[in-house]
C-alpha cells in the first residue's frame, strides 16, 4: 500500500518552515527558508527544498495544512491551523507525557496546556510587544555586537545579575546600550536579557498554570541560557523538543494526514 | 428551524429605526435644550436620573459613558480628545470614557457637531472608584457648574439594610433641595413618580428582552444589543425609553416564536465581559465566520438590566414595583422604591467583591448555554475590569474554556485588533470551530 504523504507549512514571522510527514508517522524531510518580503516565494522555496530531501513531487503530497502568523498566504494549503493547535499537536506528538508547552519565536512568546490528544484547554500569547519573543533577543544581540548564537552561551558564563526594567523590545536595546556604557561586561549583559525574556515568558506560564511536562518549542529554544533561566524560573525540569523551530510545522503535518484521512 | 444547510433564518430588528432615533433626538434635544428655555444637565449613565425628571419635561441630559464611547468610534475625534486630556495634564490610565468627554469639553467640540454644550448643572452617583471626580473634573472644566454626587456605594444587595437605604434616600432628598436651588425651579412629584416608573419599566423590560437570549439560535448578538442596551445609559427614565423596550421585547419574542437568529449560522455560544473596544466592534462580527454568537455579557444584562433570582434559582427579570403592587404615591416612596430598586443592579454587586460577579458570570453561562467566554482586560475601566482575573479563574474552574484579549474601551491606542484576531482564531480552534468563511 502506497504511503500517504501530507505536509506541514509554518509561514513564520522571520522563517519560513516546511515538514513532510509518512502516514502521519514518520517525518520525511523538513526544510527552512528566511520568509523575506515574498513570503509566498520564500514558502515554495521551502517546500521545493524539502521535496528534493524526500525525492518527492508535488504531486504525490495529499494535503498540505499551514500554520504560523502569515497561514493565509501559504503556497499549497488546502487548509489551516493557529500556531497554538500546532504547536499543541507537534509537541505531544514528540513528547507524548508533555501537558505543558512553551511556544518562543521570532514574533511570540506563548504558552497552552493541553491534554493527551493534544487538545488545547488554556493558552496565552504576548501582548503588543515583542519584549517575550525572539526578535527581541535579535536587536539585543546587535546591541551588544555578538552573534545571536553567541548570546547564549555568553550569558551561561555570568554569574550576575542586573535588573533589565524595559518592557518594549525597541527600549530595551536603548538599556542595553546604557549597560554597555556603566561598564557592565557582556556576560552580564547578554545574562540580564536572557532573565527578562524568560521572567515574561515565566509570568505567561504561570498565568495558564503549568503541569509537568514542560515542554519548549520555537527557534529560541535552541539557546541555552534561556532554558537554563526557564527552568531556574519554573523550578521544574524542562524539556527542549528535538529540532524545536520545527515543531509548528509538524504539528501542521499531523492536521493534514488527520484532514488527508490517515488512520 | 435550521434549514439542511443548518442556517436558520435570520433578518434586520424592525425597531433599528427608533433606536437610532431616540439615540439622535437625545444627543440633539441636549444640544438645544437653552433654545426654547430648557435646561441641560450632565452625569454619569448610572446617575438617579429619574430625579432631575422632575424639574420638568424641558430638562435634557447627556451622560457621560455612552457619550466617551460615541468619541471613541470616531477614531480620529477620539485621539484629538484624548491628546487634549493628556495635555492638560490628565494621566493615560485615567477612565478613557472620561479622558474622551474632557477632551471634548477642552476642544470644545461636541461629537455630534457644534461646540460642546455646557451643562447647566451635574447629577452623579458614586459607586466606582473615580465617579465623582469625574464630575469635579468637568465642573472645574466647565468653570465652575454646579456639582451633586450620591454616595451610593453602601455593600452589595445581600448586606442593604434600612439605615443603609435610609442613607441613600436622605441624600436624594438633599439632591432635591440641591436641584431647586440651583435652577430656581419647583420641583413636581407627579414627574418624579412617573419617571422613576419609567426607569423600573425600561430595566425590567430590557432583563426580559435578555432573558430570551437563553433561546438557540439567539435572537440577538452582542453587537446589535450594544446599540439597543445603550438607550436604557443615556435615560432610563425616559418614557420613550420604557416604552421603546416594551416595543423590543414584543419584536424579540416574536423573532424567538418564528426561530429568526441573529447569527444565521449558529453552532457556538460565548459572552465576553466589560465594555467593548468601541471603534472595533468588528470583533463580535468576526466571530460569525466561525458560526459564533456573542449573546451578551453581565456588561450588556447587567449595566441596565434589572434582575432577581427566582424560585428555581434561576436569574430572570425583576419585577417592577407596579406588578408586585407596591405603591408609589409620594416623593419619599418614589425615592426609596428607586434607591432599593438601584441598589440591586448587577454591575454594582461586583465593585464589592469579584466574587459576586464571578457567580452572576457563571449563572449566565450556564443558563445561556454557553460554550466559552471572551474577557477583555479593559485597561480604559478599572471599576469594571476590577477582579477580572479572579473571574477568569472562576470560570475555568466551573468548566468553561476562557480567552483573553487586552485592549481598551475608549482609547484604541491600547488595542490591537489584528493580534485579537489571531487570539479568537486560537480560540475558536479549541472549541472546535472551523472557519467557515473568510
Amino acid at each position: 500500500m502506497m504511503a500517504v504523504i501530507t505536509a506541514g507549512i509554518d509561514m513564520g514571522a522571520k522563517t519560513i518552515k516546511v515538514v513532510l510527514l509518512e502516514d502521519g508517522q514518520k517525518v520525511r524531510a523538513r526544510a527552512m527558508e528566511l520568509g523575506g518580503t515574498d513570503t509566498r516565494a520564500a514558502g515554495e522555496r521551502a517546500f521545493n527544498a524539502a521535496l528534493f530531501q524526500a525525492g518527492l513531487r508535488m504531486a504525490e503530497v495529499a494535503h498540505v495544512t499551514a500554520t504560523g502568523a502569515g497561514r493565509a498566504s501559504a503556497p499549497f494549503a488546502k487548509d489551516s491551523v493557529t500556531e497554538v493547535g500546532a504547536g499543541a499537536r507537534g509537541a505531544i506528538f514528540l513528547h507524548p507525557a508533555a501537558r505543558t508547552v512553551i511556544d518562543v519565536g521570532a514574533e511570540e512568546g506563548k504558552t497552552l496546556r493541553c491534554d493527551g490528544r493534544g487538545k488545547v484547554i488554556d493558552f496565552a500569547v504576548n501582548e503588543k510587544c515583542a519584549a517575550g519573543a525572539g526578535s527581541f533577543m535579535e536587536s539585543m544581540a546587535r546591541a551588544l555586537e555578538v552573534k545571536l548564537e553567541e548570546l547564549g552561551p555568553l550569558a551561561l558564563k555570568s554569574g550576575n545579575t542586573i535588573p533589565m526594567n524595559a518592557q518594549c523590545a525597541v527600549f530595551a536595546e536603548s538599556e542595553v546600550v546604557t549597560l554597555v556604557h556603566q561598564k557592565h561586561t557582556k556576560e552580564d549583559i547578554a545574562k540580564a536579557v536572557h532573565d527578562a525574556i524568560a521572567d515574561r515568558i515565566t509570568s505567561m506560564v504561570r498565568k495558564v498554570g503549568f503541569e509537568n511536562d514542560v515542554v519548549l518549542i520555537g527557534g529560541v529554544s535552541k539557546n541555552p541560557a534561556f532554558v537554563e533561566t526557564m527552568r531556574r524560573n519554573l523550578q521544574t525540569a524542562v524539556n527542549v523538543l528535538p529540532d524545536p523551530e520545527y515543531v509548528g510545522a509538524l504539528g501542521a503535518a499531523i492536521v493534514a494526514a488527520e484532514n488527508a484521512g490517515v488512520k | 428551524m435550521a434549514d439542511k444547510k443548518g442556517r436558520y433564518p435570520t433578518e434586520p430588528l424592525k425597531c433599528w429605526d427608533m433606536a437610532k432615533k431616540i439615540r439622535e433626538d437625545y444627543y440633539r434635544d441636549y444640544a438645544a435644550a437653552h433654545e426654547k428655555g430648557g435646561l441641560r444637565w450632565a452625569g454619569g449613565a448610572w446617575t438617579f436620573d429619574a430625579i432631575p425628571a422632575g424639574l420638568g419635561d424641558d430638562v435634557f441630559p447627556i451622560t457621560s459613558e455612552p457619550y466617551g464611547a460615541s468619541c471613541a468610534y470616531d477614531k480620529q475625534f477620539s485621539l484629538r480628545c484624548l491628546e487634549a486630556a493628556e495635555k492638560a495634564g490628565y494621566a493615560r490610565d485615567l477612565c478613557a470614557y472620561m479622558r474622551n468627554y474632557w477632551g471634548s469639553i477642552l476642544l470644545n467640540q461636541y461629537a455630534f457637531g457644534g461646540p460642546f454644550p455646557k451643562p447647566d448643572f451635574l447629577w452623579q452617583d458614586h459607586i466606582c472608584c473615580s465617579h465623582a471626580k469625574w464630575y469635579q473634573v468637568v465642573s472645574e472644566l466647565e468653570h465652575g457648574v454646579p456639582h451633586f454626587s450620591i454616595d451610593v456605594s453602601v455593600g452589595p444587595e445581600s448586606e442593604i439594610n434600612d439605615n443603609k437605604l435610609e442613607y441613600v434616600v436622605g441624600q436624594m432628598h438633599d439632591g432635591i433641595e440641591f436641584l431647586e436651588k440651583t435652577t430656581g425651579r419647583k420641583y413636581d412629584d407627579k414627574l418624579l413618580i412617573r419617571a422613576v416608573k419609567n426607569t423600573c419599566r425600561s430595566t425590567s423590560t430590557w432583563a426580559r428582552v435578555c432573558e430570551l437570549n437563553k433561546t438557540v439560535p439567539a435572537p440577538l448578538d452582542e453587537k446589535s444589543m450594544y446599540s439597543l442596551y445603550v438607550l436604557g445609559t443615556l435615560q432610563k427614565s425616559s418614557q420613550a425609553v420604557a416604552d421603546f423596550y416594551e416595543e423590543l421585547l414584543k419584536e424579540v419574542q416574536d423573532r424567538v416564536k418564528r426561530g429568526i437568529a441573529a447569527t444565521p449560522n449558529e453552532r457556538c455560544r460565548v459572552m465576553s465581559d466589560t465594555q467593548p473596544p468601541w471603534g472595533f466592534l468588528s470583533v463580535f462580527r468576526y466571530l460569525e465566520r466561525f458560526g459564533t454568537v456573542s449573546i451578551g455579557s453581565l456588561y450588556t444584562f447587567g449595566l441596565i438590566g434589572a434582575w432577581e433570582v427566582d424560585g428555581n434559582g434561576e436569574w430572570v427579570h425583576r419585577k417592577t414595583p407596579m406588578e408586585t403592587g407596591r405603591s408609589i404615591n409620594d416623593r419619599d416612596k418614589a425615592l426609596r422604591v428607586l434607591a432599593e430598586w438601584e441598589l440591586h443592579k448587577p454591575e454594582w454587586q461586583h465593585f464589592y467583591s469579584p466574587h459576586l460577579k464571578s457567580e452572576m458570570m457563571i449563572r449566565i453561562a450556564r443558563q445561556w448555554k454557553l460554550d466559552g467566554v471572551m474577557l477583555h482586560y479593559n485597561r480604559g475601566c478599572e471599576g469594571l475590569s476590577l477582579g477580572i482575573a479572579e473571574n477568569r479563574l472562576a470560570l475555568l474552574k466551573a468548566g468553561f474554556p476562557v480567552m483573553v484579549f487586552e485592549g481598551n474601551m475608549g482609547d484604541e491606542r491600547e488595542f490591537d485588533m489584528t493580534r485579537t484576531m489571531a487570539r479568537i482564531d486560537a480560540f475558536m480552534e479549541t472549541l472546535g470551530m472551523k472557519r467557515e468563511f473568510q
